[in-house]
């Protein structure tokens, strides 16, 4: 598959006082395909994410988008070049309503005042085609079950047309139906042309839907694997760092992995 | 603006088989009671509490003394009100951050100095004059904001300095006299002077009042209607039209018993009603609760965090100027005392007792308008019956330690909710 390449991140390193969280880190996303990051608890994905989402700007290292190198460093920098993120903190204002939530920062206007009627209207007709259910888009996100929230994180994320689609353990707090969702999505974003960036911890939901897995293990590159060709032993002896361990011992041969 | 994304329907290969549409989710209308019942639950009770202190503070004062609501004291009472409530209407803005301004009783008396320096000894012409002190509130705003935003210092420590600098800037200011009196017809002084004494103007304005809020209900019904959202009930609608216009013509007959319609409360209720629109219907204004509501979560959604926390400072700044020069008017003049003794705490005192939460996120401007109505209810009815003001304190003191109370268990409730 010849796609353009959407995003390469050439050399990123990313130091948090003490710890290395990411170091030399090579990656690359083209349109149309969905890449999966996985890796253990602390390997450096979260981190990953917020620097391509210009929440914490890389120490060093070089950004490429359409092939150009571009200066991320700003969140509404990513948001500009069409790159949106759900967050693994989710990242919402609990005091606002959902309508409030989605269109924060790109909020509809008329004639200089906020357009609540259209806003709500913009939402509704949003969260019925990814067929989310709302007991109501005006309450106070801080009502909202766990699984809502995220998936009020998932739908403010498509509101903007973006190109690349971050998603950071996008179905760790959702229910089976909800999960089975949000990979349907993450399959109509792919045939739409965009790019998407997965983070998960369940090699069940990767293998479903990603086209590739890269591995990072202690803040570097361990791998970048086709799902297609790729055993599961390998992914998650990639992730551990070792052909033997606990993980693997306990494993029957199988794809179904649990966290 | 960016419209929802166009996902063709129907999209998806089921993976659960489960059904693919829904009922699109809502809100439907809802029972007024059964609405109540769940915000007390869930801790979002708003303006309730603090209009029932404010029926039962009058019911003890009426009972106490008969003159409490007279209309001579009910419109001395709608005049006292403006300066504190100006000033705390501003401390709303920082309040809505979950941050504290401590400067902006030092300011208002800093103002009342500085315009009587510029007009009186200065022979600055009084609009002029007016413009630069409320100007310069925005400049200290800024300042403060600049040192909380940029620098990083913790805004109460700011303030704190700023309580203490602009104090000695306003002393020494009015220099070793020590007082400087306004000429009392003039404008600061008309200020809190002037009545409008023809009954047609309270009643006109309850009217309009009245009318706009109606009419302004009544187009958002059709337009959420013709967009197909969710809606009021029309019952919902006429009953809080019905509200309004209640109070709102019984304050006019009230005021219309004494001198009329006081410029000063329409001044207020002007500022009231445009920065309430600039909290809830702009986007400056949602930026505000976004911020408050989640630092981080507005960060990375791309807003410019520290503008915002500027321009809060560079509010409550200016309003403690406005609410200054309200002040300086009831007394006409400029003081060492200007600005000093309770003013600041009362200012604060009023936003919180008026349902603005001290933790950010949530709050309106009418909190200011009905907190500062408390407090100058109780020292207006303890000064009636002429006991010392020491009840007075304690009085004010209780009725806050209430309103923080229920703050914070509406905020518990919302984390037993599994929230905020
Ligand atoms: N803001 C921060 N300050 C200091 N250290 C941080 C910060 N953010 C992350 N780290 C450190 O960086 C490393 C990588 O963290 P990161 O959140 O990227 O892990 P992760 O791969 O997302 O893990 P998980 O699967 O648990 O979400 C960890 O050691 C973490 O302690
Ligand atoms: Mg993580």
């Amino acid at each position: 598959m010849a796609a353009p390449q959407l995003l390469a991140l050439r050399g990123i390193f990313k130091r948090f006082g003490a710890v290395q969280a990411l170091a030399d880190v090579e990656l690359e996303i083209r349109a149309g395909e969905v890449v999966a990051l996985v890796g253990d608890n602390g390997a450096g994905k979260s981190t990953l994410i917020k620097v391509i989402a210009g929440v914490d700007a890389a120490d060093a290292g070089v950004i490429e988008w359409d092939g150009r190198p571009v200066q991320i460093t700003r969140p509404h920098e990513a948001q500009a070049l069409g790159i949106a993120t759900v967050y693994q903190d989710l990242a919402l204002c609990d005091n606002l309503d959902v309508v409030g939530n989605l269109f924060l920062g790109r909020e509809i206007c008329r004639a200089g005042v906020l357009d609540e009627v259209e806003m709500e209207r913009h939402t509704l007709e949003l969260l019925d085609t990814l067929a989310i259910r709302m007991p109501s888009v005006r309450l106070p996100v801080a009502s909202l079950s766990g699984g809502q929230r995220q998936t009020v994180a998932i739908a403010r994320s498509l509101l903007g047309e973006p190109r690349l689609v971050l998603l950071d353990e996008p179905t760790a707090s959702l229910g089976i139906e909800q999960t089975a969702q949000v990979l349907d999505l993450v399959d109509q974003l792919r045939e739409r042309g965009l790019g998407v960036l997965l983070i998960s911890h369940n090699l069940g939901d990767v293998k479903a839907v990603a086209d590739w897995i890269a591995v990072l293990r202690l803040g570097r590159n361990n791998g970048f694997f086709n799902v297609m060709t790729t055993s599961q032993e390998q992914i998650i002896s990639s992730i551990t760092g070792a052909t033997d361990n606990a993980v693997t011992r306990r494993k029957a041969p199988g794809w179904e992995v649990e966290r | 603006m960016s419209r929802p994304w166009p996902l063709p329907l129907p999209l998806r290969r089921n993976r659960t088989g489960g059904p693919d549409r829904r009922p699109p989710s809502g809100q439907g209308a809802q029972n007024p009671l059964r609405a109540l019942a769940r915000r007390f639950h869930s801790g979002e009770l708003g303006a309730v509490p603090v209009v029932l202190g404010l029926v039962v503070v009058w019911i003890i004062f009426q009972s106490l003394n008969g003159h409490f609501l007279s209309p001579r004291n009910l419109s001395a009472l709608s005049v006292d009100i403006v300066g504190i409530g100006m000033i705390s209407t501003g401390v709303v803005f920082v309040l809505l951050l979950g941050e504290i301004d401590l400067s902006v009783g030092s300011v208002s008396g800093l103002a009342a100095a500085a315009f009587a320096v510029l007009n009186v000894n200065e022979g600055v012409p009084e609009g002029l004059a007016l413009l630069l002190t409320v100007l310069a509130g925005t400049a200290i705003g800024a300042i403060h904001g600049f040192f909380f935003a940029k620098v990083g210092v913790p805004a109460f420590v700011v303030t704190l300095a700023g309580l203490l600098g602009w104090n000695g800037l306003m002393l020494s200011l009015l220099g070793a006299s020590g007082t400087i009196n306004l000429d009392d017809k003039g404008l600061v002084a008309m200020l809190t002077g002037f009545y409008f004494t023809h009954v047609a103007v309270a009643y006109g304005l309850a009217a309009l009042g009245t009318a706009g809020y109606f009419l302004a209900s009544y187009r958002d019904v059709r337009r959420r209607r013709s967009a197909g959202v969710p809606t009021r009930s029309q019952r919902e609608i006429i009953l809080r039209t019905g509200v309004i216009a209640v109070i709102s013509l019984a304050a006019a007959y009230v005021l219309n018993q004494f001198e009329g319609l006081p410029l000063a409360l329409l001044i207020f209720l002007v500022f009231l009603v445009g920065l309430d629109h600039v909290l809830l219907r702009t986007r400056y204004g949602r930026m505000l609760f976004a911020v408050g509501g989640s630092v981080e979560a507005a960060r990375r959604t791309g807003l410019n965090v520290d503008l915002v926390r500027i321009s809060v400072f560079m509010v409550s700044g200016t309003m403690a100027a406005i609410g200054g020069l309200f002040l300086a008017s009831r007394v006409t003049s400029a003081t060492q005392t200007s600005g000093a003794g309770n003013l600041l705490m009362n200012a604060i005192a009023a936003a919180v007792i008026g349902g603005t939460s001290l933790f950010g996120g949530r709050g309106r401007t009418w909190s200011a308008l009905l907190g500062v109505l408390v407090i100058q209810s109780i020292a207006s009815g303890v000064a009636l019956m002429g006991v010392q003001p020491a009840v007075q304190f304690m009085i004010t003191g209780s009725v806050l330690l209430v309103a923080v109370v229920i703050d914070s268990l509406s905020r518990r409730a919302q984390r037993a909710h599994g929230r905020v």
